[in-house]
């Protein structure tokens, strides 16, 4: 009976359009965040910090890139592991040749540097679709690991690619305990997500679903197909590349190409489709999901006096995922998203089942 | 001379054995239009298939002819893979039937996964052997014409050999077969061949096999030359530009794009990579397939699809 919208009028546009129109939303949204900023902070312990919150923040600011080019725009990538690893490298040369320069224009900049790798190699969707784009993605990700690894001047004469940054700081505050890095990535994550969620609905939104749902018919009623799908590419590209940043500067603190190698990119690939394709709720479920199920497998047999071993456990995760990805494709192709909407659905008319 | 001839031939041996494995990638786009990601994982569990039952079968059953249990592997091995492929039939594509393309390609993603998961919980993780009696020693011949001879590795020939054999013989069951022919039909027209009585699900199940056994004949080439371990699976990534490059449609495409990348890996490392810093192996391959789709996306001898936007 609590979550009625009976009573709730529009009686402007504006109130109309809101990201979030039944108040009970806005009032749960409102705790989350609360809860987010406040309460978590205080209680989580370390661990909990450094190998669930941040690594789970980070994800799911990579899945929302991957998802706006896989779920809104219908062009599958395999190399998002590649545009992560360019925004984490741009946005270290930045760091350590430009004197001075403020951690977020880094970051930002490493971005950028995503944006026209990703735009590079997202010239090809324009001829071709589907099958053969998945390998003009996974030839950037194989390319990208190699440039990393081999191009000296890339990671400043390091060897074998691996680079670090410390005495990192924002506007004077410094970014060292994990509580720190938790709430910079928090606010970073929550700036984009709500860019991202405002620009698929606005007109390029539209644009790129309309891509994805049909091109032919889309280019018939004037949608230009190389600026909407160049466009998903650069978006995407960047929300990656800032990712990848973060994922090197604030989560690794050291890192080697290794770190956004292939696997990286089908990770990422899950998320969104287990969490949902085309839905920006559903890129948070589907990080969420993957960063601790694996903690679950390592953990819980634990509890009940059956301890996997390590192979085990990860034989076992990849046979788990692949079987999700499967399930959900089959039964619910929009992912943990939409068993969420649906259960709304249900809330709304509780207790009448009509 | 001879060591540019020496990196030619090994690159065409290497090609053969990325051909082998293209090869079940097409079969599979050819019968049902699904482009089966899977492949690699399909030649790391039936390699791993194979190794452990030649040595389990020796075990359970107390004899010791390597003949016998290779024997005995190889069919138990065809037996579990004509068994993944029905379930995969019946668990996976049966209910993704008129999807489109991107999803199909996921959902072998997840099989990919799956399968490599399944396949190292029930036979083990660490490097087996298939020993099916290659020869190991390498060839050396034309050593009058060159300086030191051509060396030639009898494994890639014989892999190469039976490569060629396959692709014969492959070729025999779609043309003169009404099983072929059937495949031929589906492939052609789902929904026409469903017209005239050739039952689907059945048919998909056999291409299934059919990619089992080619997957199964590339994991014993390569599990004997390298040894059967995960790192297969990413020698299974070469195969996908090589059906970009050879047409996704076309057996021969297959044969040709692995010959033109194999050889073209190989010479390129060889005469390219110092000057680039060496290990371009890796990225060789997609690149030029990448640059190949922009000139002509439809590959060397692919059906042109005439749908573009």
């Amino acid at each position: 009976m609590l979550y009625r919208e009976n009573g709730q009028f529009k009686t402007s546009y504006r109130a109309d359009q809101q990201i979030f129109p039944i108040r009970q939303d806005r009032i749960a949204v409102g705790l989350l965040l609360a809860v987010a900023f406040v309460v978590v902070p205080g209680l989580a312990p370390e661990y909990t910090f450094r190998a669930i919150l941040i690594p789970f923040l980070i994800l799911s600011l990579a899945a929302l890139g991957l998802n706006i080019l896989v779920g809104y725009c219908g062009q599958i990538s395999l190399g998002t592991g590649a545009f992560m690893a360019v925004g984490a490298y741009a946005a270290y040369n930045f760091h350590v040749r430009v004197e001075g320069l403020p951690l977020v224009v880094s970051l930002l900049l490493g971005g950028l540097c995503a944006t026209g790798v990703g735009v590079l190699f997202g010239i090809p969707s324009l001829r071709i679709r589907g099958l053969y784009l998945a390998v003009a993605t996974l030839a950037a990700q194989f390319f990208v690991d190699w440039a990393f690894l081999r191009i000296r001047w890339f990671t400043h004469d390091s060897a074998s690619g691996s680079v670090s940054v410390s005495g990192l700081q924002v506007a004077g505050l410094p970014l060292e305990t994990p509580a720190q890095k938790y709430y910079f990535c928090l606010i970073t994550v929550l700036v984009f997500a709500l860019l991202a969620k405002n620009l698929v609905r606005g007109a390029i939104g539209r644009e790129w679903m309309a891509i994805r749902d049909m091109d032919v018919a889309a280019a018939v009623i004037g949608i230009r197909p190389v600026y909407a799908k160049l466009t998903a590419f650069a978006v995407s590209s960047f929300l990656v590349g800032v990712a990848g940043g973060l994922w090197g500067f604030i989560h690794l603190g050291a890192w080697e190409p290794a770190a956004f190698g292939i696997d990286r990119s089908f990770q990422l690939l899950f998320m969104v489709i287990i969490g949902g394709l085309g839905s920006i709720m559903g890129s948070f479920f589907g990080a969420a999901f993957i960063v601790v199920l694996p903690i679950l497998l390592n953990q819980v047999p634990g509890w009940f006096g059956l301890p996997l071993s390590t192979a085990t456990a990860s034989h076992l995760e990849s046979m788990i995922f692949g079987a999700l990805i499967v399930f959900f494709l089959v039964v619910e192709p929009h992912g943990l998203a939409r068993l969420w909407s649906t259960a709304k659905e249900k809330l709304r008319l509780w207790p009448f089942p009509h | 001379m001879g060591f540019f001839l020496e990196t030619l031939f090994g690159g065409l041996m290497a090609g053969m054995l990325y051909a082998l494995i293209a090869l079940g990638f097409v079969l599979i786009f050819k019968a049902s239009g699904v482009f089966n990601f899977a492949q690699g994982a399909m030649v790391l569990f039936a390699a791993l298939a194979m190794a452990r039952f030649a040595e389990w079968w020796p075990r359970w059953l107390g004899f010791d002819s390597k003949l016998l249990a290779n024997l005995l592997a190889f069919v138990t091995t065809m037996a579990v893979m004509v068994a993944v492929a029905w379930l995969i039939e019946k668990l996976v594509l049966g209910r993704l039937v008129n999807q489109d393309g991107i999803t199909l390609l996921m959902a072998t993603l997840g099989i990919t996964y799956f399968l490599d998961g399944f396949g190292q919980t029930l036979f083990g993780s660490d490097i087996y052997k298939i020993d099916v009696g290659m020869p190991k020693d390498p060839l050396i011949v034309a050593e009058q014409t060159f300086e030191g001879g051509i060396l030639l590795s009898q494994e890639d020939l014989i892999a190469a050999l039976v490569a060629a054999a396959l692709v014969a013989l492959l070729a025999l069951f779609f043309q003169k077969t009404s099983t072929g022919r059937a495949l031929r039909a589906v492939a052609d027209d789902h929904q026409a061949a469903q017209s005239i009585g050739i039952p689907l699900s059945r048919i998909w199940v056999i291409v299934w096999s059919v990619a089992g056994f080619v997957a199964l004949v590339a994991g014993i080439i390569w599990g004997s030359k390298l040894g059967v371990q995960f790192s297969l699976s990413m020698v299974a990534l070469k195969a996908l530009p090589v059906v970009i490059l050879g047409g996704l449609t076309s057996v021969p495409g297959a044969i040709v794009g692995g010959l033109l990348i194999g050889v073209g890996e190989k010479l390129s490392e060889v005469y390219l990579g110092p000057l680039l810093g060496g290990g371009i192996e890796i990225w060789f391959a997609y690149v030029l397939a990448l640059l190949f789709l922009l000139v002509r996306p439809q590959g060397l001898f692919g059906e042109k699809i005439i749908d573009r936007v």
